[in-house]
């Protein structure tokens, strides 16, 4: 019953426009809920473990863009000349390197504020994202002008289907952050690791009684969602070649549309955070495709608006009671 | 060129502490001069023996770094130049650069700083449009003449009589596209795809639309995109489908690389068309093969062959090592356009110098023979650039209509409505027949651009006319 009226609208859809534009507009959606997803594990994930909003996340994001294409070229790789371990090559360096970042960042900012309010850590969030945007924006470093990335897979169609290819890059954007995301997954709720990782998650002083090394665990954290976030920059640079630098409002935009995709899932839910950033991804591009296209931002928020009206816990997230 | 968005989005605590600098700064010097209304007041503060001082307020950082850093070795080199020819009144010309990060919000402070505190005599600046407005109702209510080199939007000289700029108006350049895409590449059927959350994108496309359709062509669809969404599959989705033979662009060379490839990759065919936001070897870089075969309209062109652009392409090539781009010819022009009039003014007052600046006449820019007119901006034609093998190459020039560059305007307007007499003469008959008497409020006419300055309306017209005097 509950599923009958999205069928219809659905149905209507193809009717009116025809298949291929459907399956067109879902292909680019699903694929930039992907990259959004990836974000957005990184914000879900240190909000479950600190409880605080890391607002540089997204300036590590575009870190890991522009890192992808630092590497890239050090290599001397361009259009199509990059061999077929390019890619995973540069994937892994970028991950490492943003991993450190992530690190770094958490020792030297954020660690000495443990114990201070969260605001104190807010304020320093936003100042470490300026430092980023700012250095990133040195000539020594990436610079002021635009950059083209290199693309390290083949521009091509892989299969076409009602005339619409299905290209290479996409598939690639949403099978790799799949992966990821399976990745994490398994890690959260199979591991020793994960186990630690809820544990701190639910209650940092019992956990840290019960023997478990907190300050380890967050860094891990760290480590985890900047490398996450450094895999959507790569795979971002690959699906949108033109990088714009470091402080541009694209990133600080994708970064909040990836933080809203974490809080509609139910942030701190590893799970809703994905299921979040699909249905961002859809509303958005399905929006401005077949509504209006001057209004795609409003859409995202719309549903971040309705989403903590009616269940402000998220969709996946779960109520919770405050002790007195 | 045009507006740009004047915030990097960084939370309300990033702009709160903009506004509580800026704030702090206005109290402090913008509050002791106030006084000292008189528009020669500041400049006589200057000192008169030691080197005269211009100031440059350009985005050296932020978004829109890239302009200003072009803008400004542009201004370095016509300084050099100059300096080396013996300066001004036989006293060295400094150039001070003041960063304004690419934000609206520093302009006026910027600016305040370089008159009080830099005692600056002019100033040059902005590359965009809401920056420019911004230090230009500083500089105006100072009393400092200000030239921009390419600020582009209608608004920035209808500031006051000390504000002038060195490049043509946004209106004119959606008449050179529309012409261009009627008489040279024959289409009738055109999409437009603008960023609508730049008052550039969104004027130019405007204007295109407006002189595009009075050449009798039809808009098969006009979408929009926010330059800070690398996504818009959806938009050329829609494109591709309404049947357009070529698609106008007016963004930014970034977003318009991006956006290119990927029309190109949901299988658009159709030639792109675009304005001076376009100008910049990035573009190729990022559009690649993709967007080889399109259109731009824009200030000069490195291929020209008159000599003052031979020369400055040679200079700047020595210096930098890369082909000027349109805001670094833009900007060198600006400067010298400056410093011309500092040597013809009698003194290096505000109002002196304003008038000399105002009685610049055919002046051998870079970018064209330049002309201030009444408005304070600048009469020339503009160039159209195809991307061939990867490097824009000249493919004609465009003048600008007759009846608008003739047209009597007032010396000092306010407002766009100051027009009233101009549109008779330039328009004349049945569609302005409300125009003289209404100065606020346009007549509802059934021609909608002809009272708006009577700018749009008078070119449309002249379109017909195929005599090209307008240098």
């Amino acid at each position: 019953m509950k599923l009958g009226g999205p069928v219809v609208m659905l149905g209507l859809l193809i009717v009116q426009h025809g298949f291929p534009k459907f399956l067109q507009t879902l292909v680019n959606s699903v694929a930039l809920g992907s990259l959004y997803a990836l974000i957005a594990l990184g914000y879900t994930l240190v909000y479950g473990v600190l409880r605080f909003i890391n607002f540089a996340h997204s300036d590590v994001f575009a870190v890991g863009a522009w890192l992808s294409f630092t590497f890239a070229t050090a290599f001397g790789w361009v259009a199509t000349s990059s061999p077929l371990w390019g890619m995973p090559l540069v994937l892994l360096l970028v991950m490492a390197a943003c991993a450190l970042l992530g690190v770094t960042i958490e020792i030297l900012a954020y660690r000495p504020l443990r114990k201070a309010p969260r605001l104190n850590v807010l304020i320093t969030a936003i100042g470490v994202s300026l430092f980023l945007q700012n250095v990133g924006q040195l000539s020594s470093v990436f610079g002021t002008q635009p950059q083209r990335m290199p693309s390290l897979i083949e521009d091509r169609s892989l299969f076409t289907i009602a005339q619409v290819h299905i290209r290479l890059v996409d598939v690639t954007v949403i099978a790799l952050a799949l992966a990821l995301m399976m990745a994490l997954q398994w890690m959260v709720f199979r591991t020793r690791l994960g186990r630690a990782m809820r544990a701190v998650s639910f209650d940092e002083k019992v956990a840290s009684l019960m023997g478990i090394n907190v300050n380890r665990v967050v860094t891990i954290t760290f480590a985890i969602g900047s490398a996450l976030a450094a895999a959507g920059g790569l795979l971002f640079a690959l699906k949108y070649e033109g990088l714009k630098q470091t402080a541009d409002a694209t990133w600080v935009l994708l970064g909040l549309k990836a933080f809203v995709a974490a809080v509609v899932g139910g942030i701190g839910n590893v799970r809703g955070a994905v299921a979040g950033a699909l249905l961002i991804g859809v509303v958005e591009v399905f929006g401005a495709s077949y509504l209006s296209p001057h209004m795609r931002d409003v859409y995202v928020f719309v549903i971040l608006i309705v989403v903590l009206l009616l269940k402000p816990s998220g969709i996946l997230g779960k109520a919770v009671r405050e002790k007195v | 060129m045009g507006w740009r968005r004047s915030f990097s989005s960084l939370g309300l605590l990033g702009l709160l502490a903009l506004t509580a600098v800026g704030g702090a700064g206005c109290d402090k010097f913008g509050g002791k001069k106030k006084p000292a209304g008189d528009p020669a007041g500041s400049a006589s503060a200057a000192p008169e023996t030691g080197a005269i001082v211009v100031g440059h307020f350009a985005s050296m950082t932020g978004s829109e770094a890239t302009f200003g850093q072009s803008t400004d070795k542009g201004v370095r080199m016509a300084l050099e130049e100059r300096n080396a020819a013996g300066g001004v009144k036989g006293r060295k010309i400094e150039v001070k650069t003041l960063d304004t990060a690419s934000k609206a919000s520093e302009g006026g402070t910027v600016v305040t700083r370089l008159i009080n505190n830099e005692k600056v005599v002019a100033l040059l600046g902005e590359v965009s449009s809401s920056i420019s407005i911004a230090g230009g109702q500083v500089a105006q209510k100072l009393g400092v003449p200000m030239v921009s080199p390419s600020s582009t939007n209608e608004r920035v000289t209808k500031i006051g009589d000390m504000i002038f700029r060195v490049c043509f108006l946004d209106s004119f350049q959606g008449y050179v596209m529309a012409k261009f895409a009627t008489d040279d590449l024959k289409v009738t059927k055109v999409a437009i795809l603008y960023d609508q959350q730049q008052a550039y994108s969104k004027g130019l496309a405007n204007d295109f639309k407006t002189a595009f359709v009075g050449m009798k062509g039809v808009i098969t669809t006009e979408q929009a995109y926010s330059g800070g969404d690398p996504d818009v599959s959806a938009q050329l989705q829609t494109i591709k489908t309404s049947g357009a033979q070529a698609i106008y662009m007016p963004g930014y060379y970034t977003d318009v690389g991006n956006m290119i490839r990927q029309a190109r990759k949901l299988g658009i065919k159709e030639p792109f068309l675009g304005g001076d936001g376009w100008d910049s070897e990035k573009l190729t870089e990022i559009g690649g093969a993709d967007i080889e075969g399109s259109y731009y309209s824009n200030h000069y062109s490195f291929e020209e062959t008159r000599p003052e652009v031979q020369d400055f392409v040679r200079k700047y090539r020595e210096k930098h090592g890369q082909v000027p781009d349109g805001l670094a010819a833009l900007g060198y022009d600006a400067a010298r356009i400056l410093f011309d009039a500092m040597d013809r003014a009698p003194s290096l007052g505000g109002k002196d110098l304003a008038a000399a600046l105002a009685a610049t006449k055919a002046f051998a820019g870079v970018t064209g023979l330049i002309s201030i007119d009444v408005n304070r901006d600048a009469q020339k034609k503009a160039v159209v650039l195809q991307i061939k093998n990867g490097k824009p190459a000249y493919v004609t020039s465009i003048a600008p209509p007759d009846a608008a560059a003739d047209a009597p305007k007032p010396l000092v307007s306010p407002e766009p409505a100051a027009d009233p007499a101009a549109a008779p003469a330039a328009a004349p008959a049945p569609e302005s027949t409300g125009a003289p008497t209404t100065r606020a409020t346009p007549p509802p006419a059934p021609v909608k651009a002809a009272p708006a300055g009577g700018k749009t309306g008078t070119e449309m017209k002249a379109s017909d006319d195929p005599d090209e005097g307008g240098q």
